[in-house]
């Protein structure tokens, strides 16, 4: 072979052995979940999409450096305090007091650590501290539905809130949210980031409600919490258990090193 | 919840509630499927307003830029609910991730991500200008930010690029600006600006923009 390619690359790489890898470095490849098990940009329910879901079909984008990285935003940005959203304003929430947790794991079963995770939520009556929001339901002055974790070494999150409120919002008539909290996620890579909403189990309004119903049949339990008696905490509060799932990489278990001659 | 409790008539096809699939067991490696995404809906200031929130660098940084722009639905209204995040190396090509193979960054004051809402009719971050990055294959690729765009009425991102437009040279040899259609690459080039760029977001319409699958 013609000596050795000028490499991108330089420190940390052994650049002055032969035969050095054409690209100088592996990068992981994120898997794509199935088409038929993804949430679509737009649905015709959920009629604000008709005019805001683009309607070219994208290019596909191949994952290079800026799409397999990610930001670090980890313990710096959340007090301990932003992991109980009942406890406001010097007073205490309204509300069936829940304990939510569960794991960040990548679609390759591993957990992952340090990812920051923000929820927001409506209020037990199913009012949102915001000024668009003006429905005749009360505002709670212990409660602004602002919750911030870091998951642990495990990829662990929990965070102490009160079952959020269905609330009407004029899709169609009498149209009603199921309950469910806003969940937004970092993972490692660009690829992985994540905006989702976790229902509770056999919601009655499941049925009538467009932004749940255009998740696919076959993946619409992932989106569902599940009732957790051993987390259930006496005299205190409920629990209920949700992991969420990100992306994993391609595996490649027998990748064999481009570089074979170097140790 | 016993995984192996299969529901004798299946409304559905039946999936574990762990969302492990396929019939692999003990031959295929784990694979979770994994959580559908959903909208951000209206409130999303609730959860997502950071006070630092528009500095991918630090204010006051040398050499820093503004990139500033609009979101437009297919009616050509601007969208004032959109949340606009950005990704990007720093001047010398590399990230502050630790997934940066070649070690991550320490380019003073840059965090190379940034968050802005569209809530005043346009969104605004300070940046640093993105070096070149290598392509994996042996080239480079042409400066760029990678964007996600959030909005009601979007059921999941909207990714798309910024490539700089007086970055001619660059641009003309960048592998995915030349997988995008001629027509409709200048979608994707921000025009220099008084204090940095412009980069306008048409999620719709005769404009509509370069939108990517990652």
């Amino acid at each position: 072979m013609g000596g050795v390619r000028a490499r991108p690359y330089g420190p940390g790489m052994t650049g002055t052995t032969s035969e050095a890898s054409p690209s100088g470095l592996h990068l992981p490849r994120y898997l794509r979940e199935d088409a038929a098990l993804r949430t679509p940009v737009g649905f015709p329910e959920y009629r604000s999409t008709a005019l805001r879901a683009p309607l070219r079909t994208p290019v596909d984008l191949p994952h290079r450096l800026t799409e397999v990285t990610g930001p670090v935003l980890g313990e710096d940005r959340v007090r301990p305090e932003d992991a109980d959203l009942t406890l406001r304003n010097g007073g205490e929430a309204i509300g069936q007091r829940i304990l939510v947790y569960g794991r960040v794991l990548d679609s390759d079963g591993r957990p992952v650590p340090g990812a920051l995770v923000e929820v927001w939520q409506a209020n037990a009556a199913g009012r949102y501290r915001h000024v668009v929001d003006n429905w005749p339901a009360p505002l709670d002055p212990h409660f602004d539905g602002l919750g911030r974790v870091v998951t642990d070494g495990l990829g662990r999150y929990e965070f102490m809130t009160v079952r959020p409120g269905a609330y009407p919002w004029g899709n169609h008539h009498n149209a009603w949210r199921p309950a469910h909290i806003h969940f937004s996620l970092f993972g490692r890579a660009f690829t992985q980031r994540l905006v989702t909403q976790m229902y509770f189990p056999d919601d009655p309004l499941f049925g009538q409600d467009p932004i749940y119903n255009a998740i696919p049949a076959a993946a619409r339990h992932r989106a569902v919490s599940r009732y957790s008696l051993e987390r259930t905490q006496d005299n205190w509060a409920l629990a209920l258990e949700w992991d969420v799932v990100l992306r994993g990489t391609e595996q490649t278990p027998f990748e064999t090193d481009d570089d074979g001659d170097v140790a | 919840m016993n995984p192996l409790d299969v529901p004798p008539d299946p409304a559905v096809p039946f999936q574990p509630r762990s969302g492990r699939r396929g019939t692999g067991f003990l031959t295929e490696p784990l694979r979770l499927g994994t959580t559908p995404s959903a909208t951000v809906g209206p409130y999303l200031a609730i959860g997502l307003t950071w006070a630092d929130g528009a500095w991918a660098a630090a204010e006051g940084t040398p050499g820093g830029v503004w990139i500033r722009g609009r979101v437009f639905d297919g009616a050509g209204d601007v969208v004032p609910d959109a949340m606009v995040e950005t990704w990007q190396a720093d001047p010398d090509g590399r990230f502050p991730s630790p997934e940066d193979p070649r070690g991550p960054s320490s380019h003073p004051g840059f965090r190379g991500y940034a968050r802005a809402a569209t809530l005043t009719g346009e969104f605004a971050v300070f940046t640093l200008r993105p070096g070149r990055v290598p392509d994996g294959e042996g080239g480079l690729q042409a400066p760029h930010v990678d964007v996600s765009v959030f909005a009601r009425g979007l059921l999941d991102r909207v990714v798309t690029r910024v490539y700089l437009a007086d970055e001619t040279a660059a641009n003309a040899e960048d592998a995915v600006l030349r997988s995008v259609p001629e027509d409709r690459r200048a979608t994707l080039l921000a025009t220099p600006a008084e204090d940095g760029y412009r980069f306008d977001v048409h999620l719709q319409g005769d404009r509509e923009t370069v939108f990517f699958a990652v």
